[in-house]
């Protein structure tokens, strides 16, 4: 499943000026892109006829948090034409508002709002940007690295006169 | 419930204790409701091949208010806690409840911010049945040694002591 | 005249909402004008706790996301992390895979045809699936002494070598099952109530489809030959002869006839895994990363420090990241995973094929009938487990 070339070299020319950072590793081609004009390209691929790389198969973000850009948000694209994937990236600062994909894909609906929900990241332009997974009065974005798991001490024989401490 | 509460105080109850707790125990309504895996176990225990029908529970009530078994079966979650407490009070007394599998019982391996530790912390579980999940014998075990229990409850418990009434 | 609309609550603990889903419905009359779905009753929080967890212990979290379906999910992990590590796994490894992967597909399945007929009124058929799929869990337990959370799949191969009698029992699943599918179409594909309920209901067109992300056989439902089977063979699935069924009803009906339709397939595929079973090993030669054999562990003492590194340090793989999709049954589920070359994922993304598929309920539901709901929930095929996560 390796990505695909021709692809990869009229990405390279068309949106010279927009790729910050260019890699592959194991046969995966991604790309990182300033994070204004994210929603242009995806658009333009949308539409482009020639590799067709207009499925939105996931949108999911990672969080460093000892970097100064700490949120990464990822959109993986898929092209039925050749069977290929092609990933985009995005850095934003903490508290950074990134536009909205639902205007391409509906299926960015519920996903952009799972990333909101565990990371906090702000999407603009988004019809119902509420939590999803946990409940409406969660404080805090549990997928955050620096979110605790909240580990419970189980309480054994030995310790079973003492309250659970949480972690 | 109703007789309980209407026999005066020094009246002691004994051959309609049995009887009451013997047609309790042979016609016990479960409440139809799966929270995760162990729910795919609890069909399985009412389909074909495990038939809880030879136990007289084969009939699953899809409404609380009609049910007096609840099995909880799987991971309850910080949000569906309230819920689950919410149907357990809309259940009518006399009631028991039936942990089933690790998750229910202690929170099993997810000990993390999502998952309530135990479903003891927030209703009364007659049972706890462990597994992960626990297979369709082991529910069956433990109905049985629930129905055990039921036989020898009495008919007017002690305030303090029973929880319930 | 004027009328109001009425917004009904659904679930979540509703018994024909496959789990603990809730949907808000707003309704005019009896036509559905809104549904939507409120998920999370089941958030587990399943991507953070593998983020705590080394590589190879991460697998018995993956069974519990999509418990009709754990050994899709242990594949689809497994090839994420081996992926990662450039790992070759062996034949007789790929092949058991595939077997199993696609008796789990049945049993996935099964499942479907049993919940989703008796929400429309089928009673029978739920006794008749689990009926089958007792046969099919009676072989987790013989290859891994699990019934449901078998976590047979490990990094690098399997836990354990297939059992000596495995190909007598899956050939007799196998040829239980033809005819056993064969009277569930009997049973519901002319039966006049079911089609009145199935037929032209739920509707979702090609072009939603594909803005929705959905996959799996709701997309195959809209005419769409898009199986990673074939498209991305992963596994060695390029070995195995077989067809991808497809309809163009876009509704109910064309889901549930794809679905016994790959039944079929799976079943196909099943019987050519084990009749062409390699020999040799089970699991790929990397020390440090795949455990010695137990026999080894419980005899030799350089085994048992091996083995001893592996569960208490784990193993460093490279900086990067990688995706593997897979076709689980029902759809795409990815597993994108980061490493920073700590023995624990940076993270653990699971692309879950019900959460997206799901999200589409209201698209499905929109102007149909208040009864149509059951249908259409039914027809998505979700498991809470994998939706939450």
């Amino acid at each position: 499943m390796s990505y695909n070339k021709e692809a990869e070299k009229f990405i390279d020319g068309k949106f010279k000026e927009l790729i910050r950072e260019k890699s592959t590793f194991r046969d995966e081609l991604t790309y990182i892109v300033d994070k204004d004009s994210i929603i242009d390209i995806l658009k333009f691929l949308y539409e482009d006829e020639q590799f067709e790389y207009n499925f939105l198969t996931d949108l999911t973000a990672t969080d460093w948090p000892e970097r100064d850009e700490r949120h990464e948000v990822v959109y993986l694209l898929y092209s039925f034409k050749d069977n290929t994937r092609l990933r985009f990236k995005v850095r934003l600062k903490e508290g950074e508002k990134l536009q909205t994909a639902t205007v391409i894909w509906d299926s960015a609906n519920w996903l952009e709002r799972e990333v909101y929900d565990l990371f906090g990241v702000y999407f603009e332009g988004h019809p119902d940007l509420t939590r999803i997974l946990t409940p409406d009065d969660f404080e805090g974005h549990p997928l955050r690295r620096d979110y605790s798991l909240t580990y419970e001490i189980p309480q054994f024989s030995y310790n079973k006169d003492e309250p659970p401490e949480v972690i | 419930m109703g007789l309980e509460d209407k026999i005066p105080d020094g009246i002691i109850l004994t051959t309609l204790e049995k009887m009451v707790n013997w047609s309790r125990k042979s016609s016990m309504w479960p409440f139809g409701f799966g929270l995760a895996c162990c729910a795919i176990e609890m069909m399985s225990t009412f389909m074909a091949h495990f038939d809880l029908a030879r136990f007289g529970m084969e009939v699953m009530r899809p409404s609380p208010r009609q049910a007096d078994l609840m099995i909880v079966s799987g991971r309850v979650s910080n949000k569906m806690a309230p819920v689950v407490k919410r149907l357990y009070e809309q259940m009518p007394n006399p009631k028991w409840v039936i942990s089933m599998g690790a998750c229910a019982s202690t929170g099993g391996v997810f000990n993390n911010y999502a998952i309530l530790q135990g479903v003891d912390r927030i209703i009364p579980v007659d049972m706890y049945i462990p597994g992960c999940p626990p297979r369709p014998q082991q529910l069956i075990d433990g109905i049985v040694k629930l129905h055990e229990k039921v036989k020898h409850e009495k008919l007017k418990q002690p305030v303090e002591k029973g929880k319930k009434k | 005249m004027e009328t109001k609309h009425m917004t009904l609550n659904m679930g979540p603990q509703h018994p024909a909402t496959h789990g603990v889903l809730r949907v808000k419905l707003t309704l005019d009359g009896e036509r559905v004008v809104e549904a939507y779905p409120v998920i999370g009753y089941l958030h587990t929080g399943i991507e953070k706790t593998a983020e705590s967890k080394l590589y190879h212990k991460v697998v018995p979290l993956t069974d519990r996301m999509d418990y009709l379906a754990p050994m899709s999910n242990n594949l689809g992990y497994c090839l994420a992390v081996e992926k990662l590590l450039d790992l070759e796994i062996p034949a007789k490894a790929q092949w058991a895979r595939v077997c199993l992967a696609e008796l789990t597909r049945i049993n996935s399945h099964l499942v479907w045809i049993g919940t989703h007929a008796i929400d429309i009124g089928a009673m029978s058929m739920a006794l008749y699936g689990f009926r089958e799929r007792e046969s099919i869990l009676h072989i987790y337990e013989l290859v891994s002494g699990q019934r449901m959370m078998s976590s047979y799949f490990r990094i690098g191969g399997l836990s354990k070598d297939l059992p000596e009698n495995f190909n007598e029992e899956v050939q007799k699943v196998l040829d239980m099952l033809p005819s056993r599918i064969r009277e569930y179409e009997d049973l519901l594909t002319n039966n006049r109530i079911w089609r009145n309920r199935t037929v032209g209901v739920g509707v979702l067109s090609r072009e939603e489809a594909l803005k929705s992300s959905i996959t799996g056989p709701m997309l195959r439902a809209c005419g769409v030959k898009h199986d990673l089977r074939k498209a991305i063979p992963y596994s060695s699935y390029d070995k195995f002869d077989f067809d991808i069924p497809t309809r163009t009803g876009e509704d109910v009906f064309s889901r549930y006839e794809v679905r016994v339709e790959e039944m079929y397939q799976s079943i196909k595929i099943a019987q050519q895994a084990i009749d062409g079973m390699p020999e040799g090993a089970w699991e790929a030669k990397a020390p440090g990363i795949v455990s010695p054999p137990k026999e080894k562990i419980l005899h030799e003492m350089e085994a048992l420090i091996f083995h001893f590194k592996i569960v208490t340090e784990g193993f460093h793989p490279p900086e990067g990241e990688t995706y593997v999709g897979i076709e689980s049954p029902k759809g795409e589920i990815g597993f994108y995973i980061v490493s920073d070359g700590s023995p624990k994922p940076h993270r653990m993304r699971v692309r879950p094929p019900s959460f997206i598929n799901l999200a589409s309920l209201n698209k499905i539901c929109k102007g149909g009938l208040l009864s149509d709901v059951i249908a259409n929930i039914g027809s998505v095929d979700i498991v809470l487990g994998e939706v939450d996560r």
